[in-house]
């Protein structure tokens, strides 16, 4: 049983919620930009919910696939069809062997993540399933697929059982068929829309300029075309520090917005290198990464201050809200 | 520089990185006095994992902890004060009780990591134009930077690349002016004062003096990589023979 790759899309990968531990020699996290889609397209077709899936970018691929399965398919809008009939997003869906899966132009949204029940035969590296681009390592043969790829397919979960039988004697001569139940969709950004980014403030916000600090908050920033896994190289106000500052490397994190002495903010994200010597002007809530891997380079960020009590409650009720959600599909699916 | 004090409590400072990160100051700059209270602290994090722990950064003069919010917040006996109290107050709170009770912690002894490594001719294309900057022999240029002890201050920019200090100025030289596209894996250079090895292809702008035959990132060995900070290195020259056979038993 197994997906194949007729075209690849812009930038197709394997990822799961990252590589964890390894950080301390160098080896950077990865994992899906948008963690709250993966997550959710697990769950739908009940999956663990940190297993590996694809992560399609802008332009989506072309996939064959081999047998009939159950997919979910969540994040950004890229226009997933079967026969030119539009796929349903954020709910289980049941495929016909033999349907050619394809996803197009992007409509909302930058990233979308297709899950199958069972998960992707790929083996595990350092503990993550995920690719880790610039290594060559993890994922598919450590690297993005391209036209050609076979990827074999795991057998299902067994919760997953019960919904498939009910789809299947309702799928006849159609090529797939959907659950008229779904997740509320997050919202997400069409083309150049401002986004709201919630952010609290970095170690060395104290050291910019009163005029840089008060614009970090009022003044739109664009994503540039120089943004990827890695990080987005925002474009806006130059931010600039009262004096030059003397700084040895230190850790970043996931979210760290850190300003280069050309004074264009750099938002650090899935790819990121363990280190940094740029100081830190904010760091985004970690519940606000999954709006921000959404928003498609020319799209506009606003940064909006919160406290870091605040952006420990966004955390903990963003973890409430999955596991619940978790509940809820494990309902409908029994 | 003045007498940095041997205890990891004075200079330290704690400051958030997000929700889900506390980073940890041991002193400014790059020194090996406060570098020792990083590892001393790192090689205590490695034996009791602080609560809700993921994993750390060890920097040079710093380590960062990545954390679950929420697993901090569980761990506290009293779930009432725990509910007021934000999981970064609670792991400050855990991390100067460590530290104050590492006093002025007990001296690593650190691992001497032999890098065996070939210079000069195709792998240090930059070994000669190192040896004319310094107004030196090559061969004067390879004794210096194979008798230097260097210690290892934090892995990172590449998986196993370390960043060192300890190099002598005799042989410092600035970066390229136009950086190469690809470095080969293995690639021994001079930055400046820093001098390093390649992990993995990357392009790059240090000079190149050599190579070595040794793998220092293993993606399928744990740990992952030949080097940890806090450890030292030394350079052994090698002939290209040498260098060949290495190769050659490896495959």
């Amino acid at each position: 049983m197994s997906i194949t790759v007729l075209r690849p899309g812009l930038l197709t990968s394997i990822q799961d919620l990252g590589r964890y531990g390894y950080q301390k020699y160098g080896v950077i996290v990865s994992g899906g930009m948008d963690s709250y889609a993966l997550r959710l397209a697990n769950l739908l077709v009940g999956n663990e919910e940190g297993e590996a899936l694809l992560e399609m970018t802008l332009m989506g691929p072309w996939l064959l696939v081999e047998k009939d399965i159950l997919i979910a398919i969540t994040g950004g809008d890229l226009s997933p069809t079967i026969n030119g009939e539009s796929i349903p997003m954020w709910r289980p869906v049941y495929i016909k062997g033999g349907s050619i899966l394809q996803f197009g132009a992007c409509m909302s949204g930058c990233r979308s993540y297709l899950a199958v029940a069972g998960g992707y035969e790929i083996p595990e590296v350092m503990g993550s399933k995920s690719t880790y681009l610039r290594a060559g390592i993890g994922g598919f043969q450590g690297r993005a697929l391209v036209q050609g790829d076979s990827i074999e397919l795991r057998a299902p979960q067994e919760i997953s059982f019960r919904l498939v039988e009910s789809l299947k004697k309702r799928l006849l001569s159609h090529s797939f068929i959907s659950t008229s139940w779904h997740i509320k969709k997050p919202l997400m950004t069409r083309n150049s829309k401002q986004s709201t980014v919630r952010v609290t403030t970095g170690s060395q916000f104290e050291y910019f300029t009163p005029e840089s600090k008060k614009q970090l908050f009022q003044c739109p920033f664009r994503v540039t075309t120089q943004s990827d896994r890695m990080g987005y190289r925002l474009s806006g106000p130059v931010l600039q520090l009262e004096e030059p500052l003397e700084m040895v490397s230190e850790a970043v994190a996931l979210g760290t917005i850190q300003v280069p002495p050309d004074g264009n903010p750099i938002l650090l994200l899935a790819d990121r290198q363990t280190v940094g010597g740029y100081p830190k002007i904010a760091q985004a809530a970690t519940v606000d990464v999954s709006i921000v891997a959404q928003i498609k380079p020319g799209g506009l960020i606003l940064f909006q201050e919160i406290s870091l009590a605040e952006a420990e409650q966004l955390y903990v009720a963003r973890e409430t809200e999955i596991e619940n959600l978790g509940i809820a599909i494990q309902l409908k699916m029994s | 520089m003045s007498q940095i004090s041997t205890d990891l409590e004075s200079n330290m400072e704690m400051v958030p990185l997000g929700e889900s990160a506390i980073l940890i100051k041991f002193g400014k700059g790059i020194h090996p006095e406060i570098h020792r209270k990083v590892t001393i602290f790192t090689a205590h994090l490695d034996r009791y994992p602080v609560p809700g722990m993921i994993e750390y950064i060890a920097a040079f003069s710093s380590v960062t902890i990545f954390y679950d919010p929420i697993q901090v917040k569980k761990s506290q006996a009293d779930a009432v004060l725990a509910k007021d109290q934000l999981s970064y107050q609670i792991l400050s709170s855990i991390v100067t009780e460590i530290i104050v009770k590492l006093g002025t912690g007990v001296d690593h002894i650190p691992r001497v990591v032999e890098i065996p490594v070939c210079y000069g001719g195709e792998f240090g294309p930059d070994l000669e134009y190192v040896a004319q900057y310094n107004k030196r022999t090559i061969d004067e240029v390879i004794e210096i930077h194979a008798s230097g002890q260097y210690l290892v201050y934090m892995i990172g920019f590449a998986p196993g690349f370390p960043y060192v200090g300890g190099m002598s100025e005799k042989i410092s030289t600035p970066r390229r002016k136009s950086p190469r596209m690809s470095i080969a894996a293995g690639s021994v250079g001079i930055a400046g004062m820093q001098t390093g090895v390649y992990p993995i292809a990357t392009p790059g702008g240090w000079q190149l003096i050599g190579r070595t035959p040794v793998q220092l990132f293993r993606p399928n060995d744990n740990p992952p990589t030949l080097l940890q900070s806090g450890d030292m290195i030394r350079f052994c020259p090698i002939s290209h023979k040498e260098y060949e056979e290495y190769k050659g038993e490896r495959q």
